[in-house]
């Protein structure tokens, strides 16, 4: 029996069919994951508003997910008049593909990666920029004023805030030598003062680094106080207005999806990834901890604070965090240089 | 150095926020699930009209003297009744009111001698049809009646208080009255 499953295993780990096991397993992830992380922002959602959150579908409102799953599915597919049919169809699909391409490369564990590459980090954010591209695609393609309206601001605020994003990816990567994200955790071996997040003898400012990293992560996943894509109270619901059903449904997972990619990020460049800071538990339990962490920070953020102002938040970007981004950037050059020629 | 202090400021007011909404967090829960727990309706609560009783012969206090009737500026109210054998006064057979048009303004109440009408605290009062919403008070004075009856005669002088009761044992079960209202909802139909 024994024998049996370690042939199993191990036909499993050879090419064509590795790659059929990571793909089920990234595809069922983030399909379980975009589902009850709605939950999960509900509830949270009704905590934080000192209610129970949805009760009724299922105990404790369990089956609630399943339940706008079907309703979602069930709804007719509108096409609105004059929209351009390829791109309105193919926007929900380019916003979710990047990110289940993009989770291909992060490691859940010490070898629980689908794709262990050389550019892991370089390759994410190249993926990740197609996202605001199929924002503006879905906005434009409905033909809809509030949805160009929305596609308009989300460019720019992207814009805005891949640059503080990838200075401090830059940083990360200098600081790293390397743009394996396995690499990246691998070096972070150790109690938790070993982790980026604290290695303030390379960058003083690295917590300050990590918050930069944060913030734009919230941006780019559209979220609360960011939402400029949706911003219901003001646009309808934004570039999705004329999405109904799955279309809808698909922007919705893909938001979460990024979320959790966006998270899984952030666990890794500074959390130190699945290294266990007691020793105890494998590896796959602490990123996972980690990453809901950062998960269950997003919610609490999306309900603590109104949405800011488009021109706040295009201060926020140019005249805050890409100066400090720079700096930091600057600095860490500088200390890293210092250390090694002092070696 | 001005705008760094600012930007310490900001983030610390953030932090304050965050740590404010996580407070709330762990509260317990302030909403009431209404279909499965409502809420109690206070003393005052001023919901439809209905008849009070008098507790010695458990029979209304109303002797239809349809002053109320008058009194509606709305028109809403329609009562009837019979003089019986052996009376000084006459006792009330039909006391209709027409609650689609009730205005809520408790002029009847006021001006009823006898304090023979009261607001009620029903506020479950949904309903299917029009018809629905003509209550006839005299059937549900002997409703209530008919659920008080084990504690009706025992003592007189906190007759006030035994009212209360009854009248709340009267709203006590809002999901089965939803459900039994849905039920004459669909014969209506």
């Amino acid at each position: 029996m024994s024998a049996l499953f370690s042939k199993i295993v191990t036909l499993l780990e050879t090419e064509p069919y590795r790659l059929v096991v990571a793909v089920v397993a990234i595809v069922g992830f983030v399909a379980l994951n975009a589902a009850y992380l709605v939950w999960v922002e509900r509830k949270g959602a009704g905590r934080f508003q000192r209610r129970p959150g949805p009760t009724e579908v299922g105990p404790a409102g369990l089956l609630q997910p399943v339940a706008d799953g079907l309703k979602l599915m069930s709804k007719q597919l509108i096409l609105p008049a004059g929209a351009d049919l390829t791109l309105f169809r193919v926007a929900p699909l380019l916003v979710m593909a990047p990110v289940l391409m993009s989770l291909a490369v992060i490691p859940f564990g010490q070898s629980l990666a689908a794709r262990n590459l050389n550019v892991g980090l370089l390759m994410i954010f190249a993926l990740g920029s197609i996202n605001v591209m199929a924002l503006m695609l879905g906005g434009w393609a409905s033909r809809n004023k509030y949805a160009v309206m929305s596609a308009a601001r989300v460019v720019s605020q992207n814009v805005a805030y891949e640059i503080p994003m990838l200075l401090v990816v830059v940083t990360m990567a200098m600081v790293s030598g390397t743009m394996n994200l396995n690499e990246i955790v691998r070096q972070q071996a150790g109690a938790f003062w070993h982790w980026n997040l604290f290695r303030v003898w390379v960058n003083p400012l690295m917590p300050v680094t990590f918050l930069i990293f944060y913030i734009c992560m919230l941006e780019e996943t559209n979220r609360a106080p960011f939402d400029m894509a949706e911003a219901e109270s003001e646009l309808v619901a934004g570039a999705y207005t004329e999405y109904g059903g799955m279309g809808f449904g698909v922007f919705f997972m893909a938001e979460y999806a990024n979320i959790v990619l966006g998270c899984s990020l952030a666990t890794v460049l500074f959390l130190g990834g699945w290294q266990s800071p007691f020793g105890v538990l494998p590896g796959v339990v602490w990123f996972l901890l980690k990453m809901y962490f950062l998960v269950f920070s997003v919610v609490w953020i999306r309900w603590t604070f109104p949405r800011t102002q488009f021109y706040g938040l295009l201060n926020l970007s140019w005249k805050i965090l890409i100066p400090v981004s720079l700096f930091t950037l600057v600095l860490s050059a500088a200390m890293l240089k210092i250390l090694r020629s002092s070696l | 150095m001005n705008a760094l202090t600012e930007v310490y400021g900001g983030f610390k007011s953030l932090l304050i926020g965050m740590r404010v909404t996580i407070g709330q967090f762990f509260k317990p829960v302030v909403t009431v699930q209404y279909p499965h727990k409502t809420l109690k309706m206070p003393l005052r609560y001023r919901g439809h009209i209905e008849l009070v009783g008098n507790p010695a012969s458990g029979r209304p206090l109303c002797f239809v003297c349809k002053l109320c009737e008058r009194a509606c500026p709305s028109d809403c109210i329609s009562v009837d009744g019979v003089k019986l054998e052996g009376e000084k006064r006459r006792s009330v057979t039909s006391y209709k009111l027409n609650f689609t048009t009730c205005s809520l303004c408790g002029a009847c109440v006021e001006v009823c001698r006898e304090g023979a009408i009261r607001f009620s605290r029903d506020y479950n009062l949904a309903g299917l049809t029009k018809e629905e919403f003509v209550l006839d008070l005299v059937q549900r004075f002997q409703a209530q009646q008919a659920k008080a009856k084990p504690e009706a005669h025992e003592s007189h002088e906190s007759h006030e208080s035994k009212q209360a009761e009854a009248a709340q044992a009267a709203e006590a079960k809002p999901a089965g009255q939803l459900a039994g209202a849905a039920k004459s909802g669909d014969s209506a139909a």
